[in-house]
């Protein structure tokens, strides 16, 4: 064995990744080559001293909560659990079940409308399906849509404010075309639903968490707009806020 | 609306018992790969959407070498979004070798007898942070993460020799640095 080959043989050596026979070889070359001998026990050295210091991070709890949002644990009661209590329990009055179910029924088609908007937002990064048009030039995109959906999307260039537009799509929800305008926050993907009736007229946004995602919703000229990201709330807020204050000035100017 | 069905929060439970253990092992990686904590974290948190988005995909075996494969991925990705950077591991590789064999040779000059002295934690993160990429990615791989070699080729991508002769590389860099240091 040449002092070469035993100089980065010895590394292994020390890892422990060497099979006896290599091993016995460039233990056989350190013990009659000062030099590699040396090398040897310098890195043995190397090594202890990095075991002995502490050089791992640990993951801030922001970190962890951020994970708990992206796969909740399923310990959180819902509201299917809830439901089974009442009809177990027995004890709710009919008029009370009546309404019950009516707000349910209500719900259920909002809890649909998140589901699907979230399942939409999960496919198109999954099937790597998350732009029809890609660009990042706003006069490029909004024409885009012309023909291809009854409604003409507002979309708008947020770059300065730290949203890159990537794009648009065209998606379904609650089985009607939606226009989908995509943006980029460091490696967060926003998706915008824009739609006719995707529920009803909202006096102010409204900002909730499903499934992990964040979404915002709002209402703007008889238009429903949805961002779902995984993005944090303060920043979707960020997103939505700066969205509607751009809108409002494009239209007024 | 199958993602809240039964069979997917029993896969959110297992994710998380199989996953959760192994967030600060990430995390650290992300940290020396990224060198910052903003852009680590971020990574940290996309590699477990990714991961739990693909867990069906996952064959069994120990998860942590999957859960590292997945984050160098993002990093990767974050990497080429810095623009700067992008390609360093493979396009400027050669280039970070050759730059590197000036400091192989200077190692060997350095007293190989002389004992290291103990520097603090932060000190040798810092050094660590300082090498090339490849190297810097094999060594904390190894020395941090505990990786075999067989794992840190299957998630670089290059043979086990290869493996072998960056951590040669990377130690003689981290170990001039080190005295250098020291000399201070």
């Amino acid at each position: 064995m040449t002092c070469d080959e035993a100089e980065v043989m010895l590394h292994a050596l020390l890892d422990d990744e060497l099979d006896a026979g290599h091993a016995r070889e460039v233990e056989a070359h350190a013990a009659q080559c000062a030099r590699c001998a040396a090398q040897l026990v310098a890195y043995r050295d190397l090594r202890q001293a990095l075991r002995g210091g502490n050089l791992r991070y640990t993951a801030p709890a922001s970190l962890r909560r951020s994970i708990d949002r992206v796969v909740p644990s399923p310990t959180a009661t819902t509201r299917r659990a809830l439901l089974q209590g009442f009809g177990l329990g027995g004890l709710v009055s009919a008029a009370a079940a009546a309404s019950l179910t009516f707000v349910i029924v209500r719900e259920d088609r909002d809890q649909r409308i998140l589901g699907e908007a979230i399942s939409a937002h999960l496919r198109s990064l999954q099937a790597d399906h998350l732009t029809d048009v890609l660009s990042t030039d706003q006069h490029m995109v909004k024409p885009w849509f012309n023909g291809r959906i009854d409604l003409a999307p507002p979309v708008i260039d947020l770059t300065a404010q730290g949203f890159t537009l990537v794009g648009g799509r065209l998606d379904f929800i609650d089985g009607k075309p939606a226009a989908v305008i995509v943006y980029r926050r460091r490696v967060h993907v926003i998706n915008l639903f824009v739609a006719q009736g995707l529920s009803s007229a909202l006096p102010a946004p409204r900002l909730e968490t499903v499934q992990g995602f964040n979404i915002r919703r709002w209402t703007d000229q008889g238009l429903s707009l949805l961002a779902v990201s995984d993005l944090n709330r303060d920043e979707l807020e960020e997103f939505g806020a700066k969205f509607e204050q751009t809108a409002r000035a494009a239209r007024t100017s | 609306m199958a993602y809240e069905g039964g069979g997917d929060r029993g896969k959110a439970e297992r994710f998380r018992t199989a996953a959760l253990p192994y967030l600060d092992d990430v995390y650290t990686l992300a940290r020396y790969l990224l060198r910052n904590p903003t852009d680590a974290e971020d990574a940290a948190q996309e590699c477990y959407l990714r991961a739990f988005r693909h867990y069906e995909t996952f064959r069994g075996g120990p998860i942590k070498p999957w859960l590292l494969a997945i984050l160098r991925n993002v990093c990767r990705a974050e990497y080429a979004r810095r623009g700067a950077l992008a390609g360093l591991l493979s396009n400027n590789l050669e280039e970070a070798e050759q730059a590197a064999d000036g400091l192989w040779s200077e190692a060997q000059h350095s007293p190989e007898t002389e004992t290291l002295h103990r520097l603090d934690g932060e000190t040798m993160q810092r050094l660590i942070t300082q090498l090339p990429d490849a190297f810097r990615e094999a060594l904390v791989l190894r020395e941090i993460n505990d990786l075999s070699y067989r794992e840190i080729a299957d998630i670089t991508g290059v043979p086990v020799g290869t493996v072998m002769s960056r951590l040669a590389r990377g130690r003689a860099q981290l170990r001039s640095a080190w005295l250098a240091e020291e000399r201070r």
